[in-house]
């Protein structure tokens, strides 16, 4: 990659206007958000909207006191524990997979599509299809069989997706040295071509992880009787109006950035050992 | 992994040093991919094709207020079709994934370009990335939400605009209106943009830039006949996401639209709520055949998979 510049020379004119172009869409990005992460610290006798009327953590203190709020603690391990058990679910076959397109093969074409058209079919209707199929079946829909499947048909082509831009950065050339060099296939995978797509592979982790954690449309038809955090969010939505909703979108994105922030400590501790490895 | 275990017998190992292993089974190359995307294909075959395979058989079936029956009739379809409120709520959607469909091509496009080559720094750029990734992974309903306090008669927007006395009363039509759909959409997906278009900019040579320029092309001549073209897998990929994304969505209309405007799935989740599957069926079979059609128009003007996967 490189700019349309070179060092030193002076900048056009467009720099600056996409520049520009490009800090307020942040503005618009982040604005509204900062402004629920805001209110949701507002003082016990303020309201859903500016001005705040001091600051307090009582909205936070609703969250886990018994009462209306009460699914909300149980709900947020359950779509914890869904999202850890998607994202390793979405690793495992979807760099398998990735390594598998590097070859062509017949039907590569037709599994391609259907990873394309289970991404861009509406989310609620792969909900409904799958909860009819376990209707007939006589099958109880439950966040572990129905859900899990669920989110999968929307993680699964997205890390698909994902693995195309990791393995299409892979030198081929690193594996062929490996065997030449005597490796085994099994060596030469976990030796050599794991280690090299890690980071992609952690991206990939983090973003089954997220899209998840934060899933409705799929999951609210295939779900059965316990709800994730996200079902019970909207469920609240209609039915409360108190700044605690705001807290609990405060704490939930707080998750999601923890998460975010350590994958990318760690492809970055990674890329950077690596540096210096090939400095040495 | 399955399969990986195999790979080495396709390529030539010296044997010297493989003497004291039992001969490995020679597998085609093909047959490894096979096993390498098995799983894929398995999850996806039961998860995805089969029900829909379900849905569409049942758009055709009976049903009454205890339930559906198995049968063969296009009544579904029939009463869906000769309804107005069907026309009226595709209009509606397709009004709205347009608008937003050219406000994130602008936007993303632009973005895109800006990252790929004008920021010199590589950690600035992914900074940038970053910045411009990390809300897509958080929650939806969240950010939709978030727009409430902000756009609202008392909200921040409003009071921002008149401190500063450019309006002397509050803006009503922010909140709960067409506005508020398309700015949260906006909101929502101008990543899925961005991204792929990102992608495509990223693999065009540089060279071809300064040639262009040396050559005496103008800057918006090099736009136009030499990085649009080299791109248009990223736009194509990333229309495809926020077309199907706006033509799919039931949550943000139904919350920002204050009930002025339908969604295609939000009129279909109502069916499925009273349990009225076939005719649900029936409108989810419309909608898939609809957004087929669309995907399938943008992937003959690219071909999205020789450029991914290569």
């Amino acid at each position: 990659m490189a700019s349309v510049t070179r060092k030193g020379e002076k900048r056009p004119w467009t720099t600056y206007a996409l520049g520009s172009l490009f800090g307020l869409f942040l503005v618009f990005l982040y604005g509204p958000m900062a402004v629920i992460y805001v209110l949701s610290f507002q003082g016990p006798e303020g309201g859903v909207t500016f001005p705040m009327v001091g600051t307090s953590l009582t909205w936070f203190r609703d969250i886990v006191k018994p009462g209306q709020m009460a699914n909300i603690p149980v709900s947020f391990s359950r779509s914890l524990e869904l999202a850890v058990l998607v994202s390793c679910i979405t690793v495992a076959v979807s760099v398998a997979a990735g390594l598998g397109f590097r070859r062509k093969f017949p039907g590569s074409g037709a599994l391609f599509y259907l990873a394309i058209a289970s991404l861009v079919m509406p989310s609620l209707l792969v909900g409904f299809g799958i909860g009819l199929g376990f209707q007939f079946l006589g099958w109880q829909t439950n966040l572990f069989t129905s859900a899990l499947g669920a989110q999968l048909t929307w993680t699964l082509p997205f890390g698909l997706l994902a693995m195309f831009a990791v393995v299409n950065r892979f030198n081929r050339s690193w594996e062929e040295a490996a065997s030449d060099l005597g490796a085994t296939a099994w060596q030469r995978l976990v030796h050599v071509t794991l280690p090299i797509l890690l980071p992609g592979i952690l991206g990939v982790a983090m973003g089954a992880f997220t899209l998840s954690y934060d899933e409705y449309a799929r999951t609210t038809l295939t779900i059965g009787t316990k709800n994730t955090l996200p079902l019970e969010i909207y469920a609240l939505i209609s039915s409360s109006s108190s700044p605690t909703l705001f807290a609990i979108g405060t704490i939930t994105t707080a998750v999601s950035f923890a998460v975010i922030g350590v994958t990318l400590l760690l492809v970055f501790r990674m890329q950077r050992r690596r540096g210096l490895m090939k400095a040495a | 992994m399955i399969g990986r275990g195999t790979v080495a017998s396709v390529q030539t190992i010296p044997a010297a040093r493989n003497r004291w292993k039992l001969p490995s089974l020679r597998l085609q190359p093909w047959l490894v991919s096979w096993m390498q995307v098995a799983p894929l294909a398995l999850i996806l075959v039961v998860l995805f094709a089969l029900p829909t395979v379900l849905f569409l058989a049942v758009s055709f079936f009976d049903y009454d207020r205890t339930g559906i029956y198995p049968a063969f009739m296009l009544d579904n379809y029939q009463e869906l079709l000769t309804t107005p409120a069907t026309l009226r709520v595709y209009l509606s959607s397709l009004k709205f994934a347009s608008i937003v469909w050219a406000i994130t091509l602008f936007l993303g496009f632009n973005i895109a370009y800006f990252l790929v080559f004008h920021v010199r720094s590589a950690t600035l750029r992914i900074v940038f990335f970053l910045l411009c990734a990390i809300p897509f992974w958080t929650s939806g309903i969240i950010r939709t939400i978030a727009w409430i306090p902000f756009l609202g008669r008392n909200g921040a927007f409003n009071q921002l605009l008149m401190d500063s006395h450019i309006t002397s009363k509050p803006l009503e039509f922010l909140l709960f209106s067409d506005f508020a759909v398309i700015i949260t959409y906006v909101h929502l997906f101008t990543l899925l943009m961005i991204g792929p278009i990102a992608n495509s900019l990223s693999k065009i040579d540089p060279a071809l830039l300064e040639a262009a320029r040396d050559s005496g092309a103008s800057r918006w001549q090099t736009m136009v006949n030499v990085v649009i073209p080299l791109s248009k897998t990223g736009i194509a990929l990333g229309s495809i996401l926020v077309f199907t994304q706006v033509m799919g969505d039931y949550f943000v209309v139904k919350q920002m639209s204050g009930g002025q405007s339908a969604s295609i799935v939000s009129a279909l989740s109502t069916e499925i709520q009273a349990m009225q599957y076939p005719p649900a069926a029936a409108n989810a079979m419309i909608l898939v055949i609809f957004v087929a059609i669309l995907v399938a128009g943008m992937m003959r003007v690219v071909d999205v998979r020789k450029e991914l996967v290569k």
